[in-house]
């Protein structure tokens, strides 16, 4: 009987399907075509200073041109090095980013939870959160007995304080209505902390983890021009050292698609947690 | 059944502390028989939500006795479910896995949960809508499941703060029918807050109209319309009679705010005028 209450209001509730129009995304192939010259273009221009030793605010005089840098990375991709350089990167923004993603989120659920555990965690990670990740490198380096596990601590550094506080603010900006409503189906602490809490800070922490991946990748560079063997900012700066000049874009070229990979995983495995955002957005 | 009675006696509610507190109810007295729909009607601010409040068990009294079937109310718990004015679903949740919320806290087994969350949503007749999250339902459809997750509890008592105020006319009728059919079926006591005189009339065996704030009591009178109730009773004699005298108490009280007067009283200059009237009406 009740299901003849069903009318008008429910065939109409489906929202219209909204116009994409992705202002990144390849719309159509004149636009493809127009972003392939853009970037060509940009190359061309590039390889004309650097083959005319342009000095013009910036010196082009020792700036290797597309050609060469192309040569360099074909190189690159050869080398049986490269793997290993890579592979240590990826390695050591893995541990560093997994330990502050295990040890930042369970923190600030229950800094955001609790006002006691707000006041004896938060005020000596207010202390040290001002300090840039790179300030720590010395002490880093003195504080731990191998290069590999002081550089690891500078990611972990990295990621640790933008999941931790996106995490506290995903929990702190939480419906309380939410809570509420737990209240009255019968949910006492345990449940709604998993149930409602934490689904409910969701979106925050995935925006904190991908900012945490970008600051852990920045550090990880930083870290192993100092003191690597191995990885691919290491890479990049004994190019420097060595005068393999290429090799310093190569080696940026291949950070910054590291980088955007990494970000793209978190983001991925973001929306596989949240369906919910997925399909209404 | 004899289960589901609310018993207030002398209750004040407030919030805040010192210059700054905020007397929402104040000496307030009744009693909800088991198993009646009561209508709760009173101008907007007069502390009708902050009831069904400290009935679920947010807001500690100030003073006075609070008793469902006898006992104290205490913590929040699924016996007294609670209809809020928004649907506040979990978002992150299906259809069914809101309404499963409840029974799956109590640990029941997964085929039972089923049948219970099928028969539920069949009757508020969003069967097919299961699978969806609560963004892509309108908002009339998530009022129905945030009905659904409380009726699926089976609580004795439920408690309704201004449910259908937010959707449209048409989707308030149609929600106004469910309630009583499921009311009907059901038996729990329901206590159903609104500022709406048609619909306090209509849904209610009984209305209890409040002061302004502080709330008080003003009038409790019996709705002797027949049942089950259609939307045809919205335009008989009887209905008009007892919403002329119901608009005409909620009168007397939104006539008092003191913005309606002319002379600039005090906040607190006309409080006291009101109450004083008041006092005079129920000593009459």
């Amino acid at each position: 009987m009740s299901a003849t209450l069903l009318s008008v209001e429910d065939i109409e509730s489906t929202p219209p399907a909204k116009p994409s129009r992705a202002r990144w995304g390849f719309g159509s192939l004149r636009r493809i075509v127009i972003r392939l010259v853009a970037l060509a273009a940009f190359a061309a221009v590039w390889e004309l200073a650097s083959a005319t030793k342009t000095r013009f605010i910036i010196n082009f005089a020792h700036v290797p041109a597309p050609t060469m840098v192309a040569e360099a990375a074909v190189e690159f991709v050869q080398a049986p090095k490269s793997g290993r350089h890579i592979a240590n990167s990826v390695r050591r923004v893995a541990i560093g980013f997994g330990l502050a993603l295990l040890t930042a989120v369970p923190l600030g659920l229950l800094i955001g939870r609790s006002r006691v555990m707000e006041d004896v965690i938060m005020t000596p990670i207010e202390v040290l959160r001002p300090i840039p990740g790179v300030a720590w490198i010395p002490l880093a380096i003195l504080m731990f007995p191998t290069a590999e596990q002081s550089m690891i601590f500078i990611c972990f550094l990295g990621a640790i304080f933008p999941i931790l506080l996106s995490t506290i603010h995903g929990v702190e900006n939480l419906d309380r209505r939410l809570i509420y409503a737990a209240q009255t189906l019968g949910a006492k602490k345990w449940p709604i902390f998993r149930e409602v809490v934490f689904p409910g800070a969701l979106p925050s922490i995935v925006t904190g983890l991908t900012i945490g991946m970008g600051t852990c990748w920045f550090l990880v560079v930083t870290a192993e021009m100092i003191s690597g063997q191995f990885g691919i900012g290491y890479f990049t700066w004994e190019s420097y050292t060595m005068q393999k000049y290429p090799n310093i874009i190569v080696g940026m070229l291949v950070i910054g698609m590291l980088g955007m990979a990494s970000s793209a995983l978190v983001r991925f495995l973001g929306e596989r947690l949240m369906p919910w955002q997925r399909r209404t957005n | 059944m004899s289960e589901g009675s609310i018993c207030l006696k002398n209750v004040t509610l407030a919030f805040g502390e010192g210059p700054n507190a905020v007397t929402a109810l104040e000496n307030f007295s009744l009693t909800v028989r088991p198993g009646e729909l009561l209508s709760v009607l009173g101008p907007s601010g007069c502390g009708k939500s902050s009831l069904i409040s400290a009935i679920a068990g947010f807001l500690p009294l100030r003073s006075g006795a609070l008793r469902v079937d006898g006992e104290p109310g205490g913590e929040p718990g699924s016996d007294r479910g609670v209809v809020f004015q928004q649907p506040t679903l979990f978002p992150w949740k299906t259809v069914r896995q809101n309404v499963e919320f409840g029974l799956k806290l109590r640990g029941l087994p997964s085929e039972e949960r089923r049948a219970m969350v099928d028969l539920i949503l069949f009757k508020v007749g969003l069967f097919e809508f299961d699978k969806h999250f609560p963004a892509q339902l309108s908002g009339g459809m998530q009022q129905r499941v945030g009905l659904a997750r409380v009726l699926v509890n089976r609580p004795r008592v439920m408690l309704m703060d201004e449910p259908f105020s937010a959707v449209d006319a048409q989707t308030r009728l149609m929600m106004q029918e469910l309630l009583l059919q499921v009311w009907s079926e059901y038996g729990m006591t329901v206590l159903f807050v609104t500022h709406d005189i048609d619909e306090a009339v209509y849904l209610g065996s009984r209305v209890a109209v409040l002061t302004r704030r502080p709330g008080r009591l003003k009038a409790l009178f019996d709705v002797d319309l027949p049942r089950p109730r259609t939307v045809d009773v919205l335009v008989s004699q009887e209905f008009m009679k007892l919403k002329r005298s119901c608009m005409d108490l909620v009168r007397e009280e939104t006539l008092g705010f003191p913005w309606r007067n002319e002379k600039p009283a005090s906040k607190a200059d006309g409080c006291r005028e009101a109450l004083l009237v008041e006092s005079a009406n129920a000593a009459a």
